[in-house]
Order: structure tokens, then C-alpha cells, then sequence
């Protein structure tokens, strides 16, 4: 298992070989090291300022997994409703709790688009409606706090977002 | 109370939310340590807090800065203590900083064992899904033992969302708790025939990935998987299917040829691009694995090429990469299919993309013949130069070297073209291959003589210009070059036009500024060219100047700091010296200098110092020297080295010493070297470097012609390469000294040398590659073998486990008490017991495969006129293949046959028969258990074509056809054969015992007893549909694949859920009968008030289904479709049509068959299990209606008729005494139907009970007809 050390070393070198790619080039790296060696590779695709990178070994279709990835940023664009960079950055745990319908442990559990939101969404609805009452006062808060979010933030740069995406079938 | 929790809220208003820290450390860009060190500390208050919330947002806030890089360890206990709440929203925040933080050493993992079997049996789904989730990340040995039958309970779950989050983790549980597997196995099996897609899709996912690492332990799945590729739509799903068959193909070539088709069919059918891929990707290893044995797959192959065509032409650059991967893939089994798109490849060298140019480089490798290879260098050269990064140019260079120099030059035929272009590489800047260009300068000059000419006066060239290579730092690399042309300059100096020049080249004061390596060949040179030019005219006007430019220039080298640049300039400048003074008395010398560097260099092949054979009375084992004595002489070197100290008289020594006294040693030193067994060989083990200390230690200096320094740790490449070949030269002098002509037979060198040395002659001079020696260094028991490759601490290799073997008690799960009923109820095993009564005894299944096939053949011959002779050809082709290992079971089959005369002359054709038709017998029994025991397991009947009567009379013929083969074999290879046979037969026994086992064990939890010898005949239920000139249809009732709803059922009984189990599936096998290609097929039925064809989400009612396949010629192909039905107390009828194009070479028609679907009353049942216990208690409950029925004039045994009750309407038996027995099966609205089945001589009657009587009369009424057909 990797600590947070090394785990920080994969992300900032995997973001610095994907992000001096040339667009319109191939979407597949084959794997240094540092990602478990030549069964892997990465794959990622370049939306805007993100890059939402997966680390897989052959046992996945490395056309599917760039399927699965327009499925996951599709997701995200309707449970954010037009998703933007913003979003992912301040909500990560939202973000994470939609990815956990999608891989589990590393492993593919549902490409199914409409699958995923539906159960993402009851979910949501549960934590409202145990929120109830007592919630409320804090989400007028946070509702307040979020106003003045569009304007707050200036230089994003940023680029990696999808960090945690695992290694998909080994998390060792 | 109340004002607590409002109190508690109102608190967490002024904490920071996730969205606060966020915004916080993007405002703190510049003290982002320290922002974050205060918002830890608040953390660390507020976890100390009693409410929850509270927790849960500090939690939440830890778990974005473990993402950001900080250690959160410290706070795993309150991470627990979050995911113990009772509310879903925090127990989500709980395990999702769980699965981020937890790792196997927090030891607060263990607390969390009970919370998590808590929340696994939640009754809210999604409190078991995320406990699902967040295990699948941080599950340990401890925790996947502890919980394996939980979760191995949840894999039936009601609900399809926690079922496939159940199978999926369970290959987590797996890998940590290997000893789960195989109680857990046949559910998951169970799993991949999941009504919900998903799930179906997350069994596969994980089947997939076991047998990606063990894949010999699942190639009995492969009939399943390949129904499932047949019949499912998932995209998904196939690719998985289709990669796992890519992995499992190489084990079972037979089950290639059965792929091939349907793939075919794919590749042609999909639009799916990464399906098209993958289907091509596996295509690819089915023709590997077969490429041995079968000839004409050329039609595939070029499919194959073609397709991947399209992807390198697209302009996608993920599928033009995609491309050119799988197409380096068929290079290495069929290079001539690929070179046929050379343009296309040369063309993605020019693509931009680093990745695709690199693949493009692979292929080029096996592209190139002796025709093209000068033309793809040049073009390669042309990149060389446009190339601007530093690391695709020298890949670019290593390309070239490697595709010129594989299999031994085998492409070049003119040496000088190659030459200039490793000259030409040399001008490449910054790069470091420089001693690889060196070592084929090297490798090229010694081995091919009539380029030497040529080589020198490149080498020359490149020493007189070697100001060009060192000149600039960068560099560095590429000199390694100049150590190669001093080499062959010096050693082939006879080649030299000027050999002056290169001499002044090679003692120029530069020289000094190159490595220490370098500059000692170029002073050994040196010296060899001092003496050409000596011998060329002794007391010229050039040798006087060759001897001045020595004597002025070689001080520089002897005040090297390199010792060796330094020890060698100091004894050749002496020798020089002493030359002088001797010609000064008119002494005539040249002869005398010029012999110091006589011999002739051969190259050796790589395994001629292997075969050499040990001398008689040598004891390899013994010391040579007495131990110490050899750390002394190795004190001693060293001040050797210094021969400075003592000049005076070492200096005579050396000339005089010339003649005999060298003579002597060097008989000395051959004998030594004769008996040491360590001399041979180059090895930088330490130890053996001592060896040939001690031996080299008795020659002077100036023998050495070629000397490397003797002990230099860490040598570059070259100069390894150097000594390999100074070692093998003066081997090749000892050699000369036994002349044992035997031994020279073996050795490629010895050959060699007598040869002209024309490049094409080339094939007697074995390549003398040093990584070549390497690799024979190793130890006998070290060989590289598979075990080596695969990592120690590899999870994966603890689930190498055998699936087929039966259940031991020992083997269940660890279970709580109160679950223990969980595991013996798990319905495959019913299922699988009720199998063996239908596919019975294992030992006749052999044989019965075997029959089956020959029916097949039968079945061939009459129907395919066409094809006979080809078809029948490729049969036997196989038999031949696997005739020698097949012999024993051939011959068996040919007792059986005789034994046991086929009961039933029926039309009907076993399961097994449908995937062995096409799939021949595997080779050895063993393999053929696992397959034949999976296609009996398989629940569902594929059979095919059930018209085919089964033509008694040409059987015999067969066997004997059989018989004249094998004796041939018998007559070619008798004792082999013998010994195979023995090994046979003890494999067929264990096969046969290890089977009985399992039927003895199955039988006894069930209840039944088999013990009957006699085989039962093959069965199926499939019934014709419809048949005309183009297309065949047969279909059965998927009854056995609703065993997961029913599963279902059982626990939605409670919930009083019926819904799903109102359904019935369809199979429909479609036969193409025609020459001609059928495709757009569409199945339509006309609905009734009762049942309906589920149809696609939006499509009317009346819509036609299309069938998402198409048809080549003779090929069969199987469909479902879905019925919902609302009453099913009567059979019923549907009308039908199916809509076909049907495709010739010019034309195509629209074609129509109509068909009347029965459902009869069986087709509502379902093969349930029941224990006799409940089936005490179903009777005495008094809710049942009785009926009865008579069969009379039954001959057939008593357990052939259960059999065919189980087998052709879906029951089970309960029990079974003597004549008579209980059978249970349930209707899919869930009515219970009992049996009660009594024989007595020719008469059966059978007494029945049910909830539904109009059912039960229909049911019997059925039954009836069963038999009654017999």
C-alpha cells in the first residue's frame, strides 16, 4: 500500500507526463515504475482544464476505459448540473461518493449512466432527508457561504483532478 | 434533548465545512503549511467534540487533506468512530475516509470487524453498499476472513445493487483469504447467469480477472463464458468474456478453432469500436495458439490485418496506436500478412506522436527482408535526423542496430553499406549507445572477413577525424566508437593504406582527453600499427619516423592517471626504446616485434565452450593452487604494475625473454590453462576473476595483444566484449594445440575459419553476442522458467486453486452458527447433483463424447454435401493431432461402444454434444473432466439440431476408420505409445475416481443414491420451432436460468415479491442451412392477453425483436427472449414470425418463416431444490389438490425415468427409496408441485400434488406425452 508520500509522487508525475502532451495525440501512456510497471497505463482524457486520469493493467479494454471516463464526466455534468473544474475542487467528496457507484476497490462496477445517477441521487435524498430538521440551519449557512463562490477564485491551475482513481484492478 | 442537537448545530455553523478548507488553503497559496497546521489543529478540537456532526465534518475535512498529501493516521480511531453512526450521511463520510486513510498495518481495523457485519446486514441497501465500497479498498486477511460468509450471503441478495457490489468485492476476498474461493465458487458461477445485468456484468468482471492469473483452473468455465459471448448484448460484458478467452486460449488450442467463428461474426457485426479490438486482440492469440497446428486460418489472419488496417488509418490516435499494438502481436507468428502494409507503418513513423512512431518501430523490426531493409534504413536514417528529442532518436538508433544485426545479419547482404552507417550514426549528437554502434563495428569486422579492408579504412577516417566525435562535452557518449576503430585499426593493420597517418591519429595529445579504456586500446594499438609499419620496410624513412613519433609522444601516456593507460605505455615505450638501440647494431627485428601481435581472431559460437568436453581425470572441484597462495599472488599484481620501480630488469628481460623463452611459458600457460576450469569462461564473479589472475600472472606483459586491464571492476560493455574475444582466441591456440578434430566439429569457430568469408557463408559463423555467453553462465537448476517470473508476494498466486475438485467439509467458510444452513443450501450443487443423474457415470462420458462426435460427423456428412470433404478433413486433422495421446481413450470408446449399444435412437442430442461438436475431445482425460463436467453443470441444453437421426450403421465404419489410424500410430511410435498409455490410464483413473467422489458426495446431500453402471441416454429438450430451405430454429425454456430469481424469490417470498419470477426465457438456437449469409434477422411474436415478449424500453408492441447476431453458412447461433406471462395454469401458443435477408454473392432476398411457440406447462417450472424435511411438512399443510396418472409399459431403468422427469420437467428429487420416490419442483408464480413416483414392473403411476389443479393436469398431461413418446 502506498503511503501518502508516494502516492503524492505518482500524482505530480503522472500530472507532469500527461500534461505535456500535445492535444490530438493518442490517449494511452504506458506505464513508468512508479505505477507498477509495464502492465499498466495510463489513461486520461483532456476535458478543458482537467485531466481525468486512470491507471489500469491489461485486463481492462483500454477503449472502454476511455468510454468509462466520458460516462463519469457525463455523470458528473448531471449531478453538478454542468459540471465545472469548481465543482470537483469543492465537493470532492461528492465526486468521490459518484465514483465509488462507478469503480469499487479498483475494480469497473457500473457503466450504466442512468444506473449510476439514480443511485447517486436516492442517496443524496437520504442524507436530506436525515439531515432534516436539525440540518437546516447549517445548509442556510453553507447556502450563504456559497454565494460569493464564483468570484473567489482566480488562478486554477489545478489540472488533476480525478486523483484517487485507482489502480484499477490492483490496489494493493 | 432537543436543544442539544439545536445547540450542536448551531455550533457547526461557525466550524469550517469542506467547502471553507478549500477555499481557505486556495486563499493561503502562499503559507499553505501553515494554514493547513492551524485547520489540523481545529480538526483535532473538534473531534474531541461529542457530537457527531462534528466528527463528521472534521473527518470529512481530514479525509481532503490525506488527498492532498498530509498524514492522517492519528485520527483513524475517530474515523471508526464516524463510521459507527447510525446516520447514513456521516457512516458515508466514515468509509470514505476509511478507504482513503485505512491500510493493512492500521491496527484499528480490527474494531471495525463487527460494525462492518453490522451495516452489511442493514436493511437499508445503501448503509450495505457503502460498507461494500469502503471494504473493497482497506480489506485484510483478518477481514476478509471474518466476513467472507457475509458477504458471501449478500451475493443473493433481493436487491441487484447490493449483489453486484457483493460479487465484485468478493475477488478482494479472494486475494486476501484465498481459502474462500472454492466454498464461494459456485455461487459466483451461479452469478454470471444474474437476470441484472449488472451483476452479471460484476461476476464476469471478477471471474475474469482469476482467470487472467490462473487461467488453467477456469478453462472449465469456457463453455459457459462462450454461451454467455454468444447470447449477451453487454458490450462490457463481451469484452471482458473475449479478453479472458484471449488468456485461456493458449492453454486449450481447441477451444481457438471454437472462437474463431463466432468472433469472425463480431468483428463483422459490431460497431463497437473497443469490441471490434478486443474481438480482433483475441482473434490474434486464438491464431498464436494455433499457428503450430493449423494451417489455413489465412482467411482470419487477413481479417484480422484488415480490420486493424482501418484502426491505423483512422484518425483517431488511440485506435491507430490500438492498431499498431495488436498488429506487432500477429508479426510474430505471421510476418508476411503484416509486411503487406509496410507503406502504412512507414507512414506512422511521420505521425507526431511519440507513442504511435514507437509502436510503428516495433513492427518495422519484423518487416524487413533482405530486399527492403536498406531502403526502411535509409528511411530511418532520414528520421534520425528530423528526430529532435534525445530519447526517440536513440530508440531510433538501437531500432536500426537491432533490425540490421537480428538473426546474425541475416538481412544484410552488403557489410560495406553497413559499415557507413554505423559511421554515419556516429555523427549523431548526445547520444548513448555509443558502445553499442562500437560493438557492431566490432562484432562485424572480426566475423566478416572480406569487409575488413573496407572497415579499416572507415575506422581510419574516423580515428583521423575524431576531433569531430569529442569535440563537444555532450558527446561522451559517442566515443566509445573511437575505442572500436582503434581496435580494428591496430588488429587489421595489414589492411591500412597509410598506416603512418593513423598512427600520428592515434598518438595526438587529445587522445589524453579521452576515457581511460579508450586511450589504453589506442596505446596497445599503437603498438600494433609501430610494428606494420616496421615490417613494411625495416629502416625507412617512415618506420624511423614511426619510431621517433613513439618515442616523442608516448611520455604523455605514461604519466597517465589511469593505470592501465599508464602500465602499457611505459612497457611499449621501453620495447620501442629497446627496438631502437637494436636497429642502431643493424639487427633485422621487424619479424621478432611484428610476431608479438601474430594470430588469427575467429569467432566462436555461443555454445562451443559448453560442449567442450572435460579432460579425463580433472577434478573440477579441486584447488588448483592452494588457496592461500592465491590471495598472494594477488598481493603480488599489483606491484607488477608498477614495473617502473625495478626497470632495469624488467627491461631485458622482456626482449630476451622472446623466442624460447615465451615458447616455454606459453606452454606453460596452455597446460594451465587447459586444466583450469574457470579459464573458459567470462564470468565477473570475483573468484574466477582471481583464477585468471594467477594464469595471466606467468605472461609478460607484451604477449598480451588484445589485454584488457586484468582486474577492472565495472567495466563498460565493449570492453567485456574485448576480453570475451581475447579469451576465446587464445582458447582457440589451445585448441589448435590438442587438435581434436572431434571438437572443432562442434564448434562453429573451428568451421568458420576454413570458410570464405563472404557475408553470405555467413550461417557457419555463429553470432558471439556476450549476453549469449551470459545466459549459459547460469546454473543448470537456475533456468529461467515461469515460476521465476512471477512474484513470490504475488497475491494472485495463492488463488492457483483447483475449482473442479468437490467440496470437503473442512473447507466451509467460518460461519456463525445460526448460518450455517447457507452454504449446504447453495442451489448449484443441486443442480449439479441432479446432472449426474443425467449425464450419470463419468468414466462413459469419455466415451459418450467421443459417440457424440462421431454423430456430429454424421450429422455433417449428410447435411453439408458441400463441405463434407473439407469438413471431414479438419476432423481428422484433429485426430491426428491429438491421435498419439488420444490412443488410450480411443480405445476405450471402442469397448464402449461394443459394451454398451446406444440405448436411444432418438434424435436427440445431449448438451455436451453442442459445445463438443465443434470443440473436439480434449486430449487427455484430465482436461476433458473439467470441460465435459462444466458442459454437464451448464444448465442449460445448447443441443443443436435435434432432426439429425442418428445413422446407426455408419458408426462402425467410423471406429474402424478410428481403428486403422491408431494402429498406424501404434506401428510408428510403440514405445512411446505404451508409455503414454500407462500414464493415461492413471490419469483416466483418477479421473474416474475423483469424479465418483464427487457424485458419491452430491448424492448423499441430496438424498438421492446413484448407483447404477448403465449410461443414460443424451437428452435435450430443444424442439424444433421452425424450419425451411435457409434456417432452423429449435428452442427450450430457460427454466434452470431462473434458478437466481427463484433465489430471489425465496427471499422476496417474505415481501410477497413476485414479479420478476412471472417470466420465462426463451432460447432459440438459429441454424443456417444455406450457402448463403443471413443477417438482419427479426423475431416477432404475436402477443396474447396472457404473455407478452418483453421488448426493448420504448419500442410498440408490436415491434419486432431483432436477433443480434448474423449468420455465415452452416453456423448456429443462439438467442433469448424474455416472456411475461400473467396466468400459467395452461399451455399456450404463440405465433410467430422471423424476418431474414439472406445474402448470395450478387443478390439478396427478404425471406419469411413463421412458427408457433408452445409453451407448454413444464416450461413454468423450475428446478428447485427441497429438502425432504419441507417437503413433510408442503404435504402435510393439506393446501394441495391430488391428481394422479398411470404410465404403462415403461421398460426403462428407474432412475432413467427420474432422470427424465427431472431433466424434461424440471424437477427434483426429493427422495428416493427403492421404486419409489418424491420429486418437487415450482412453477414461476410460485405453486408448489409434488410427486410422488412409485414403479411396479412395466408400470409407473405417479401421484402428484399441487395448490393449482389445472396446473398439476397439465403438468401430468405432459409427462404423459413424455413417455409415452418413448
Amino acid at each position: 500500500m502506498q503511503n501518502e508520500d508516494t502516492e503524492q509522487q505518482i500524482i505530480r508525475e503522472t500530472f507532469h507526463l500527461v500534461s505535456k502532451r500535445d492535444e490530438n495525440v493518442c490517449n494511452f501512456l504506458e506505464g513508468g515504475m512508479l505505477i507498477g510497471g509495464s502492465d499498466y497505463k495510463l489513461i486520461y482524457r483532456h476535458y478543458a482544464t482537467l485531466y481525468f486520469v486512470f491507471c489500469v493493467d491489461s485486463s481492462e479494454s483500454e477503449l472502454g476505459i476511455l468510454d468509462l471516463i466520458q460516462v463519469f464526466v457525463e455523470t458528473l455534468d448531471k449531478c453538478f448540473e454542468n459540471v465545472c473544474e469548481l465543482d470537483l475542487i469543492f465537493h470532492v467528496d461528492k465526486v468521490h461518493n459518484i465514483l465509488a457507484e462507478m469503480v469499487m476497490g479498483g475494480m469497473v462496477l457500473e457503466t450504466n449512466m442512468n444506473e449510476i445517477i439514480m443511485q447517486v441521487d436516492a442517496q443524496n435524498k437520504m442524507e436530506k432527508s436525515e439531515a432534516g430538521i436539525a440540518g437546516a440551519p447549517a445548509r442556510a449557512v453553507s447556502a450563504v457561504k456559497n454565494m460569493n463562490l464564483p468570484e473567489m477564485p482566480r488562478n486554477i491551475n489545478i489540472g488533476d483532478i480525478s486523483i484517487k482513481v485507482p489502480n484499477l484492478p490492483s490496489f494493493k | 434533548m432537543a436543544l442539544k442537537i439545536v445547540k450542536g448545530s448551531i455550533d457547526r455553523m461557525f466550524d469550517k465545512n469542506l467547502q471553507d478548507l478549500v477555499r481557505g488553503i486556495r486563499n493561503h497559496k502562499e503559507e499553505e503549511a501553515k494554514y493547513i497546521s492551524t485547520c489540523i489543529d481545529e480538526i483535532k478540537q473538534e473531534l474531541k467534540q461529542d457530537n457527531i456532526a462534528v466528527k463528521a465534518n472534521a473527518v470529512c475535512k481530514l479525509t481532503y487533506l490525506q488527498m492532498l498529501g498530509y498524514d492522517v493516521s492519528w485520527a483513524a480511531f475517530n474515523i471508526v468512530e464516524v463510521m459507527s453512526s447510525s446516520k447514513f450521511t456521516y457512516k458515508r463520510i466514515g468509509y470514505l475516509a476509511a478507504s482513503q486513510c485505512f491500510h493493512e498495518s492500521t491496527d484499528v481495523i480490527m474494531l471495525t470487524t463487527n460494525q462492518i457485519r453490522k451495516d452489511l446486514s442493514s436493511p437499508n441497501q445503501y448503509d450495505t453498499g457503502v460498507a461494500l465500497t469502503g471494504l473493497s479498498c482497506f480489506v485484510t486477511p483478518d477481514l476478509a476472513r471474518d466476513l467472507a460468509n457475509d458477504i458471501m450471503t449478500l451475493m443473493s441478495h433481493t436487491k441487484p445493487y447490493i449483489r453486484k457490489k457483493a460479487v465484485l468485492i468478493m475477488y478482494k476476498v479472494f486475494l486476501k483469504y484465498p481459502e474462500s474461493l472454492r466454498p464461494a465458487f459456485p455461487r459466483l458461477k451461479e452469478k454470471l447467469e444474474d437476470p441484472d445485468p449488472g451483476v452479471q456484468s460484476a461476476a464476469v468482471n471478477v471471474i475474469c480477472e482469476l482467470a487472467r492469473r490462473n487461467p488453467k483452473n477456469y478453462l472449465s468455465l469456457a463453455p459457459l463464458f462462450f454461451k454467455l459471448m454468444t447470447s449477451s448484448t453487454n458490450n462490457w460484458v463481451l469484452i471482458k468474456i473475449i479478453k479472458l478467452f484471449g488468456a485461456l486460449t493458449p492453454l486449450e488450442p481447441r477451444l481457438g478453432k471454437k472462437l474463431i467463428e463466432p468472433l469472425t461474426n463480431l468483428i463483422h457485426s459490431t460497431s463497437a469500436m473497443s469490441l471490434l479490438y478486443e474481438c480482433v486482440n483475441t482473434v490474434i492469440a486464438v491464431l498464436i495458439s494455433l499457428s503450430s497446428g493449423m494451417p489455413n486460418h489465412s482467411a482470419s489472419i487477413q481479417l484480422c490485418v484488415q480490420k486493424l488496417r482501418i484502426l491505423i488509418e483512422d484518425s483517431d490516435q488511440n485506435l491507430k496506436y490500438l492498431g499498431l499494438l495488436a498488429m506487432s502481436k500477429i508479426l510474430k507468428t505471421h510476418p508476411k500478412s503484416v509486411q503487406s502494409h509496410k507503406d502504412l507503418i512507414l507512414q506512422c513513423l511521420d505521425d507526431k506522436d511519440e507513442s504511435i512512431r514507437l509502436r510503428a518501430l516495433d513492427l518495422l523490426y519484423g518487416m524487413v527482408s533482405k530486399k527492403n531493409l536498406m531502403e526502411i534504413v535509409k528511411k530511418l536514417m532520414l528520421h534520425v535526423d528530423k528526430a529532435e528529442g534525445t530519447t526517440y532518436r536513440d530508440e531510433l538508433l538501437t531500432k536500426i542496430i537491432d533490425i540490421c544485426s537480428q538473426s546474425n545479419y541475416q538481412y544484410i547482404t552488403n557489410f560495406e553499406w553497413y559499415i557507413s552507417i554505423l559511421v554515419e550514426l556516429t555523427r549523431l549528437e548526445g547520444t548513448r549507445h555509443g558502445h553499442l554502434i562500437a560493438s557492431q563495428m566490432l562484432d562485424v569486422a572480426i566475423r566478416v572477413k572480406a569487409i575488413r579492408g573496407f572497415a579499416v579504412a572507415q575506422m581510419a577516417t574516423l580515428l583521423d577525424n575524431a576531433h569531430l566525435l569529442t569535440g563537444n562535452v555532450q558527446r561522451k557518449g559517442i566515443c566509445e566508437v573511437l575505442y572500436a576503430a582503434a581496435w580494428i585499426c591496430g588488429e587489421f593493420s595489414e589492411h591500412l593504406e597509410n598506416p603512418m597517418q593513423t598512427l600520428e591519429a592515434m598518438l595526438r595529445p587529445k587522445v589524453a582527453t579521452l576515457p581511460g579504456h579508450i586511450q589504453a586500446v589506442y596505446v596497445q594499438n599503437a603498438a600494433k600499427l609501430f610494428a606494420t609499419v616496421l615490417k613494411s620496410g625495416e629502416g625507412s624513412a617512415d618506420s624511423t619516423a614511426a619510431q621517433e613519433m613513439m618515442i616523442e609522444r608516448l611520455p604523455l601516456f605514461v604519466q597517465s592517471a589511469n593505470l592501465e593507460v599508464q602500465e602499457r605505455a611505459s612497457c611499449i615505450l621501453q620495447l620501442v626504446k629497446y627496438i631502437q638501440k637494436l636497429q642502431q647494431k643493424d639487427v633485422e627485428i621487424a619479424e621478432e616485434v611484428i610476431a608479438l601481435f601474430a594470430g588469427e581472431l575467429n569467432p566462436v559460437a555461443p555454445k562451443a565452450q559448453k560442449k567442450v568436453p572435460v579432460p579425463e581425470g580433472l577434478d573440477l572441484d579441486a584447488w588448483i593452487n592452494e588457496p592461500p597462495s592465491e590471495s598472494e599472488s594477488e598481493d603480488e599484481q599489483p606491484r607488477a604494475i608498477f614495473s617502473k620501480e625495478e626497470p632495469k630488469y624488467s627491461r631485458p628481460r622482456h626482449t630476451e625473454v622472446d623466442e624460447k623463452e615465451l615458447a616455454k611459458r606459453r606452454e606453460v600457460r596452455k597446460q594451465e590453462q587447459a586444466s583450469n576450469p574457470f579459464y573458459i569462461k567470462s564470468s565477473p564473479s570475483s573468484q574466477k576473476v582471481y583464477q585468471e589472475g594467477s594464469g595471466v600472472e606467468h605472461i609478460p606483459v607484451v604477449q598480451i595483444d588484445l589485454t584488457v586491464p586484468l582486474k577492472v571492476p565495472g567495466l563498460p560493455m565493449s570492453d567485456q566484449y574485448v576480453k570475451l574475444e581475447e579469451e576465446r582466441r587464445q582458447k582457440d591456440r589451445a585448441d589448435k594445440k590438442k587438435e581434436k578434430k572431434k571438437r572443432k566439429e562442434k564448434r562453429g569457430g573451428g568451421r568458420g575459419k576454413k570458410h570464405d568469408s563472404c557475408p553470405e557463408s555467413e550461417e557457419d559463423i555463429t553470432p558471439a553476442h556476450m549476453v549469449d555467453i551470459v545466459t549459459e553462465e547460469m546454473p543448470e537448476n537456475a533456468l529461467p522458467s515461469d515460476d521465476d517470473d512471477k512474484d513470490p508476494n504475488d497475491p494472485h498466486k495463492a488463488l492457483d486453486i483447483d475449482l473442479d475438485k468437490p467440496l470437503a467439509d473442512s473447507e466451509k467458510l467460518p460461519v456463525r452458527s445460526h448460518r450455517a444452513a447457507e452454504v449446504l443450501k447453495s442451489p448449484t450443487e443441486d443442480v449439479e447433483a441432479e446432472r449426474t443423474v443425467v449425464s450419470q457415470e463419468p468414466k462413459k462420458k469419455s466415451s459418450k463424447e467421443k459417440k457424440e462426435k462421431k454423430k456430429d460427423k454424421d450429422r455433417k456428412k449428410s447435411k453439408e454435401e458441400k463441405k463434407k470433404k473439407k469438413h471431414k478433413h479438419e476432423d481428422k486433422g484433429e485426430d491426428l493431432l491429438g491421435g498419439q495421446e488420444d490412443e488410450p481413450v480411443v480405445q476405450s470408446e471402442e469397448t464402449s461402444v461394443v459394451a454398451a449399444p446406444p440405448t436411444s435412437t432418438t434424435s436427440e442430442v445431449s448438451d455436451l454434444d453442442f459445445w463438443l461438436s465443434n470443440a473436439p475431445v480434449p486430449s487427455n482425460a484430465q482436461e476433458a473432466a473439467p470441460v465435459a463436467a462444466a458442459a454437464a453443470a451448464d444448465p442449460v441444453p445448447e443441443a443443436a439440431s435435434g432432426a439429425a437421426p442418428d445413422s446407426e450403421p455408419e458408426e462402425p465404419k467410423d471406429t474402424e476408420a478410428e481403428e486403422t489410424k491408431s494402429s498406424k500410430h501404434k506401428k510408428k511410435k510403440q514405445k512411446k505409445e505404451k508409455e503414454e498409455k500407462e500414464k493415461k490410464k492413471k490419469k483416466k483413473h483418477h479421473h474416474h475416481h475423483r469424479h465418483s467422489d464427487a457424485g458419491g458426495e452430491e448424492s448423499v446431500q441430496n438424498g438421492t443414491v446413484e448407483e447404477e453402471e448403465e449410461p443414460l441416454p443424451p437428452m435435450s429438450n430443444y424442439c424444433l420451432l421452425a424450419e425451411n430451405s435457409y434456417i432452423k430454429m429449435v428452442f427450450d425454456f430457460l427454466s434452470l436460468s431462473l434458478k437466481m430469481l427463484e433465489d430471489a424469490d425465496q427471499v422476496n417470498d417474505i415481501q410477497g415479491n413476485l414479479q420478476d419470477g412471472s417470466q420465462v426465457v426463451v432460447s432459440v438456437i438459429f441454424e443456417n442451412k444455406c450457402e448463403s449469409f443471413l443477417k438482419s434477422m427479426e423475431f416477432n411474436v404475436l402477443d396474447s392477453l396472457n404473455s407478452k415478449l418483453q421488448r426493448p424500453e420504448g419500442s410498440g408492441a408490436h415491434d419486432a425483436l431483432s436477433v443480434p447476431f448474423q449468420l455465415p453458412p452452416g453456423v448456429s447461433n443462439e438467442a433469448r427472449f424474455v416472456f411475461t406471462m400473467q396466468s400459467i395454469v395452461m399451455p399456450q401458443k404463440l405465433k410467430g414470425t422471423l424476418t431474414f435477408i439472406v445474402k448470395n454473392e450478387d443478390s439478396s432476398t427478404h425471406e419469411k418463416l413463421e412458427f408457433k411457440l408452445h409453451f407448454t406447462c413444464t416450461s413454468y417450472l423450475i428446478t428447485t431444490p427441497c429438502y425432504s424435511d419441507a417437503f413433510a411438512k408442503l404435504l402435510e399443510s393439506g393446501d394441495l389438490k391430488c391428481s394422479s396418472v398411470k404410465l404403462e409399459g415403461i421398460s426403462m431403468p428407474f432412475h432413467h425415468l427420474l432422470a427424465r422427469i427431472c431433466f424434461h420437467h424440471h424437477f427434483s428429487v426429493v427422495e428416493r427409496i427403492d421404486s419409489c420416490a418424491s420429486m418437487y419442483s415450482r412453477s414461476i408464480q410460485g405453486h408448489h408441485v409434488c410427486l410422488l413416483v412409485k414403479t411396479s414392473e412395466q408400470t409407473v403411476s405417479i401421484d402428484a400434488k399441487c395448490d393449482e389443479p389445472t396446473l398439476l393436469g397439465n403438468v401430468l398431461d405432459e409427462i404423459k406425452q413424455t413417455f409415452s413418446q418413448c
